[in-house]
This record gives structure tokens, C-alpha cells and sequence, in this order.
């Protein structure tokens, strides 16, 4: 028998206003905010679709759910970016978490796709990271790469001597495993990160109930890195994730073939925007072999 | 009816979740469990460490797939990349079965990432069951749905949360995954008494079991996953399985999670009820 469209509609709206009351921000003292959208009393807004009970009113009880919500997501991201968060203090990693989670609510079945939009949001809305904006957009990159790096699509790797038998390289055309991320930074950002990781615990896996916003000792201050133009490829191997730097022609080359250029054109890109010494053939030689032996090219 | 159609006529005993402190413990002394419970979400991942992980323990133990992201009483259309995911798991892991929650978690495409109760409705029944068997006949695979522990009830209900539960799963032709943990918070959080929850369900549509710890505060409970199962709760599960015969039960400890040993341990005591509290008559309580 096929659902009553009527009755599915009841649903959808019931669903929208639940969503409604438990997705918006916390008000001080976490507590779900008085008014409703169209600024009349949530009281009034809630009662008209939760019951309450002998002990909790309607908006009590939907304010529980408004609180988890709230505590599971901060929660990911405060994980997912311990670089960003140690930048600008923890005070202000929450209200940037608030207005981004505002603005960009999750979108994915998964919280792993949480942060896939901050670089984006935090380029249109940089008084979040001013003054250090610059350094703070490098950071965002290298920490959503890193997710990226952890379970992102890898394909059976191509080995040096199939890479070798390739063919003709102003044809060839090698593809760059899914989950490698190159970039170039205006800041050493992989030290810092690796500095900033290497002093928070992991946390355990939380349950779906999330009655309190878990809280963390303030950790001690990290100095800021000074600018200095690197270039990374965040890159996955035996399953850990590695940050690996690489001479900006390594960069332009990796980034050129991930694009789709063919081999040859791809090192002509990086002949053309640096001027490289007479060895530089052998150390192509090396960087392939090396980049291979990693894993980094499929077919 | 400890095996039945709904978990594919398996007998599995008692499992454990599998969570991320205890990897290191289980692949290095490789301890006895009946099977470990998965939650799927974790590793739908095209690749990396989680599914190095999870095809290790493969090649030891069986496992069994939870889903916490299904949302099978959203009004969304089904999440077609959700699905076409879990299905690369199930045959992934060759689960005899897959649960996931009797609850919605996302509208207009926004996720809460929560397990959201229902509006006991007979319109909502018939949506939830028509979605089951949609994910069913994709799937291939007998689904259970477990009821929730919730905080807030809908004044549009037209009937008990058992009533509601027992209306989905025999229109879908589903099986139950029952949270005895979860009846217990809902009944002190909605005032019913839990054993009429338990007494009026259909018991040959249980196809397994989940406990677990909770925490009360001053006006309500939560669930929270995070402490022993507590006596009222192991009361419970030893009258669910008076009524439904010893079925595979798995203990769920999602925060704080003590040592390997301490919640294997734990999950035993099931298996000690079961088979103390077996030869008894079955009376309602």
C-alpha cells in the first residue's frame, strides 16, 4: 500500500519545524533560543507540535535535542581542525564553528564532510582569521587534505617499469590517486600541524548523545609560523598520512598531471615556470621513481 | 526463535561493538567473541586505515552491520550515494544481516546527524515501511530496525511507540533490532511502563538485541552509552528474552570506553541471564 501523500506531507512539516528549532545556534547559557524564526515565542512554536510532560515543558524537551545537535557537530570540527583552532583560540574557533555551521549545515549522511566548505566560507568572511588570514587558509587546506589523505579513494598503483613502458610522454597521461592533495603554502604549515597534533590526545569515539560540550584543557601556545613558500603533497602509505614536501617543479609537475595534462607537457609546465639546472633530468628520473615506489600514479 | 529469517537463521550469541581503542587489543591477542558489531557509516570510506582495519578483523570474526545514518523515516528522497555505499560494505563484510534506527535524522537535505523519534502516525508507518523494503530489494540483505530512545513526543501520535514499532515492521515484513536500553530511557523519559512495550511487540520478528548504559539526570534520561547496563535494564532484557528465546545480543559502549576485557565482560552477563532465566515460565510483568 502507498503511503498517504497527505500524511507524508504532515511529516515534512512536522520534520521542518523539529529541524528548525534543534538547528539553530544556542542562545547564552545553552539554552534553545526564545523567539522563532519569524520572532514570535518558541514556547508558543514548540508547543504546537512536542508535548510536554509532568516534568519538562514542550521546549525543554526540544531543547535537548537542539543541544546535541549543537555539541556533536562543534565537536567534529573542534577534531577535524586542531591547526585552525590553535591559531585563533579556542573562544574563537566556536563562534566561527557557530556561523560556519550556520551557513553551511551539514550536507553529507557522513560528519566527515563537515569541514569540506570552510576554506570557501572562510574566504568570503576573513574577519574570522584576521590578521593571520593568510596563514589560516593554508592551515584549512592542509587539515582538510588530511581527511582527505585518511580514507580518500586510491586505485591499484602503477609500478616504475609499467610507468616507464608507458609509451610516448607527450601522450601519456598518468593519473594521480584521488586521495593526494598538492599544495603551495605561503607558510611551513606541515611543522605546525604536525606540532599541534602531536600534543592533543585522540578522542574516543562519542556516543550519539551528547549532553554536554565536551571541555578540554586550553593547550599551551604554539608560536605562529613565519611565512616561508612551501610545496606538499599530503599523501597517504600504509594506510598513515604523510605530509611530504617537494621542490616547487615536483609541485607544478604532480599538480599538472592531477589536472590531466600529459607527462610531457605536465614537466614542460615546470621547465617553463623555473629555471632548472643541467641535472635536472636525473632528478626527474629520481622524483618518478620515488613518487611511484609511493604509490602516487594508477592507470 | 534465537534464529530466524530476520537475521537469516544465524545463532550469533553475544558481540561487542567494534570501536577504535580497542583495534589494537583485538589485532594483536585476537580474543574470543561470538562477532562484532560494525556501525556501517564508519567504514563506507572509499579506503585508508579503516577498511585495512575492519578486513583484518574479517579474516577472525563475524560481523554484523549498524547503521546510524539511513534515516528511514526522512521524507528526503533515499540518499542513493548512502546506499550505494553501504552495499559495496555488505558485500564487503557478507553481514547476515543489517539494522539501522526507526527514526529520521535530515530534511531538505540538511543532516542532524541525529536519531530523530517519529511522529507515531499511521501515515508515518506506511512511509518508513514502503522506504525499508525500497533499501531491502536493494540491498538484498534482511533489515532490522531498532527502536530509539527519545526525549520529546509528538502531539500529532496516534498510538504507543510498541503500537507504531509493531505497525512498520509488519508492513515492511522487517525484523526488530530491540534496544532494551532504549525502551527503559523512553518509558522514564514518557512515563509507560516498559513491559508493555516489551509484552506487545511481535517476539518472532526480534532478531537481535542491543544493551547498554544510560545516565539519568534531573529530569530525564539520556542515553548515553558511557557506564555498565543497569539492574532495571537487565531486568528487562531477561524478560525480552523469556519472550523471544535467546537471540544475538550485543552490548554497545560508545563513550568512555574502558579496556577490551572490561566490556567483554560486560556483554557476557547476557549469556549468563539467558541461560539462568531460560528454564522459566514466560509471565508478563
Amino acid at each position: 500500500m502507498q503511503p498517504d501523500p497527505r500524511g507524508v506531507k504532515k511529516l515534512r512539516a512536522i520534520q521542518r519545524a523539529f529541524a528548525t528549532g534543534i538547528m539553530r545556534p544556542l542562545a547564552s547559557g545553552h539554552r534553545m533560543q526564545s523567539k522563532w524564526t519569524d520572532g514570535t515565542s518558541s514556547r508558543r512554536v514548540v508547543a504546537e507540535f512536542i508535548k510536554p510532560n509532568d516534568r519538562l515543558t514542550s521546549f525543554e524537551r526540544l531543547e535537548i535535542y537542539n543541544k546535541q545537535y549543537w555539541f556533536r557537530l562543534l565537536d567534529s570540527l573542534h577534531e577535524d581542525f586542531p591547526g585552525l583552532r590553535t591559531l585563533i583560540g579556542e573562544d574563537r574557533f566556536y563562534d566561527l564553528s557557530v556561523a560556519y555551521l550556520t551557513k553551511h549545515p551539514s550536507d553529507s549522511f557522513t560528519l566527515r564532510d563537515l569541514g569540506r566548505h570552510l576554506e570557501k566560507y572562510l574566504a568570503k568572511e576573513p574577519r574570522w582569521t584576521a590578521p593571520h588570514h593568510a596563514l589560516a587558509r593554508d592551515i584549512v587546506r592542509l587539515e582538510w587534505a588530511h581527511i582527505v589523505a585518511f580514507d580518500g579513494e586510491a586505485f591499484p598503483p602503477l609500478e616504475i617499469d609499467a610507468l616507464l613502458d608507458g609509451g610516448d610522454p607527450a601522450q601519456l597521461k598518468l593519473g594521480v590517486q584521488p586521495c593526494i592533495t598538492f599544495l603551495a603554502c605561503a607558510y611551513p604549515v606541515d611543522d605546525f600541524i604536525l606540532a599541534v597534533r602531536r600534543r592533543e590526545e585522540p578522542r574516543g569515539e562519542a556516543s550519539n548523545a551528547m549532553n554536554e560540550r565536551i571541555k578540554r584543557k586550553a593547550p599551551k601556545k604554539l608560536a605562529r609560523p613565519r611565512p616561508e613558500k612551501i610545496w606538499l603533497a599530503v599523501h597517504r602509505s600504509n594506510n598513515a598520512v604523510y605530509y611530504k614536501r617537494l621542490e616547487e617543479p615536483a609541485y607544478l609537475i604532480c599538480s599538472a598531471l592531477q589536472k590531466g595534462l600529459p607527462l610531457q607537457a605536465a614537466c614542460e609546465r615546470a621547465l617553463r615556470r623555473r629555471k632548472t639546472g643541467p641535472d635536472f633530468g636525473a632528478k626527474l628520473q629520481g622524483w618518478f621513481a620515488q613518487w611511484a615506489s609511493f604509490g602516487w600514479f594508477y592507470r | 526463535m534465537p534464529a530466524n529469517r530476520f537475521n537469516n537463521f544465524t545463532n550469533y550469541g553475544i558481540g561487542i561493538g567494534l570501536r577504535v581503542p580497542h583495534y589494537q587489543h583485538i589485532l594483536s591477542r585476537k580474543p574470543t567473541v561470538d562477532w562484532f558489531e560494525i556501525i556501517s557509516e564508519n567504514f563506507m570510506v572509499d579506503a585508508g586505515r579503516p577498511l585495512h582495519v575492519l578486513d583484518q578483523i574479517l579474516e577472525q570474526y563475524r560481523v554484523v552491520q549498524h547503521g546510524v545514518a539511513m534515516y528511514l523515516g526522512s521524507t528526503d528522497g533515499l540518499d542513493r550515494e548512502h546506499l550505494r555505499r553501504l552495499k559495496r560494505l555488505v558485500k564487503r563484510t557478507n553481514t547476515p544481516w543489517l539494522s539501522d534506527h526507526l527514526c529520521w535524522g535530515s530534511v531538505d537535505g540538511r543532516y542532524t546527524h541525529d536519531l530523530l523519534p517519529l511522529p507515531y502516525t499511521f501515515a508515518a508507518a506506511s512511509h518508513v515501511a514502503q522506504r525499508i523494503r525500497e533499501v531491502r530489494d536493494y540491498l538484498e540483505v534482511p533489515i532490522l530496525v531498532e527502536n530509539v530512545s527519545s526525549y520529546a513526543e509528538f502531539c500529532a501520535s496516534e498510538m504507543s511507540e510498541w503500537e507504531f514499532l509493531s505497525e512498520v515492521v509488519e508492513k515492511a515484513d522487517a525484523g526488530i533490532l530491540l534496544d532494551v536500553n532504549n525502551i527503559y530511557v523512553s518509558s522514564q523519559n514518557h512515563n509507560f511502563n516498559p513491559y508493555d512495550y516489551l509484552n506487545h511487540i511481535p517476539h518472532d520478528r526480534v532478531g537481535q538485541v542491543h544493551i547498554a548504559g544510560h545516565s539519568k539526570f534531573e529530569k530525564y534520561i539520556l542515553d548515553t552509552h558511557d557506564h555498565p547496563v543497569l539492574d532495571p535494564v537487565w531486568k528487562m532484557y531477561a524478560h525480552a528474552t523469556r519472550l523471544t528465546g535467546p537471540t544475538a545480543t550485543l552490548l554497545e559502549w560508545d563513550d568512555r570506553i574502558p579496556s577490551f576485557d572490561e566490556v567483554h565482560c560486560e556483554a557476557l552477563k547476557a549469556g549468563k541471564f539467558c541461560k539462568e532465566l531460560l528454564p522459566q515460565t514466560v509471565q508478563a510483568v
